[in-house]
């Protein structure tokens, strides 16, 4: 992906959109990382790993975090796929429920 | 009730005491958490490519039957078990060492302050942690309740289904210890979170 990548940036935009209709080319913020809410976790503590591990401030940690308590999951971060799998991982770390797909999934 | 972790005024350190009976239950549970941590690796499938398997990228690929370990370990993939066996064998055994470690450092401190093998009555166990290992021992207790809570099948609301099990039901025991260490969690988040306000207080 990382050579994709680099083929863009040094394309004309008609190269660019034929590789994107051509090859599917990925945009780099098409996946997106998802946290499920589990019944375990504390508000506290989920409120906590956003501001820690993403930087959110708090205001938009707990807004996270109330998405994923009341509507059973919230979009968390978005990026390129080896992005989003570093992303799930590390909430994996943190004992958090996460999965990464396709932004438009 | 145990006053759980504050941050020290002048240390700024994160500090508990326990009781050396409190302790020992902890070092318990980490003890379990890590043979836990070790049971049932996954059995590798065996894989059709000489020249990966050459390279030995061992680890497993499908979620794990314990439902414990299938919750500490979740698919990252929710539609797409090729991805997902891949993801789990580049990650599953980092994240299995980096949480057993995790809860042996959480027994290393409390043996160096003083834990012996058979705790003692009356004996009080001081930890004083820095930052990092404030979070390591967040995340050990946050592994113990996500193992302890998945065994008992904890949901959303269910307070009096536990408060009205009679005391002789081995999951009130059980879930008093998965309540108790809620609580230490809690104060754990409030200490490190506290630590945050001086930060920005003081223009970090």
């Amino acid at each position: 992906m990382g050579i994709r990548h680099n083929v863009a940036v040094s394309a004309s935009p008609t190269e660019l959109e034929d590789l994107a209709l051509g090859e599917g080319l990925q945009l780099s913020s098409a996946w997106v990382t998802i946290v499920w809410n589990d019944p375990i976790n504390l508000m506290s503590y989920v409120t906590f790993v956003f501001q820690q591990y993403f930087g959110y401030p708090k205001a938009k940690a707990e807004k996270l975090m109330w998405e994923v308590h009341n509507d059973g999951r919230s979009v968390v971060s978005s990026g390129t796929r080896e992005a989003m799998e570093r992303d799930v991982q590390a909430m994996h770390e943190y004992g958090l429920w996460a999965t990464l797909q396709k932004a438009d999934g | 009730m145990n006053p759980g972790f504050h941050r020290h005024q002048s240390t700024g350190a994160v500090v508990a005491t326990f009781s050396a009976g409190e302790a020992d239950l902890i070092r318990s549970l980490s003890r379990q958490l890590i043979e836990l941590l070790h049971n049932e690796q996954a059995v590798l499938e065996t894989d059709p490519d000489p020249l990966e398997a050459l390279l030995d990228f061992s680890g497993p690929t499908s979620a794990p039957d314990d439902p414990v370990l299938a919750r500490l370990f979740p698919n990252a993939y929710r539609d797409d078990d090729q991805a997902a066996g891949d993801f789990r064998r580049f990650t599953e055994g980092a994240l299995r060492d980096s949480k057993s470690r995790a809860a042996a450092d959480v027994i290393d401190v409390l043996e160096e302050a003083g834990l012996g093998e058979s705790p003692e009555n009356g004996v009080f166990i001081d930890v004083e942690l820095d930052e990092a290992t404030a979070m390591t021992w967040m995340k050990s207790f946050n592994d113990m309740r996500l193992a302890i809570g998945t065994r008992l099948d904890v949901a959303e609301g269910d307070e009096e289904f536990w408060a009205a099990l009679p005391d002789d039901d081995q999951r009130a025991h059980v879930h008093d210890i998965y309540t108790y260490l809620a609580y230490l969690q809690e104060t754990l988040v409030e200490a490190l979170s506290d630590g945050w306000a001086v930060d920005a207080a003081e223009g970090n």
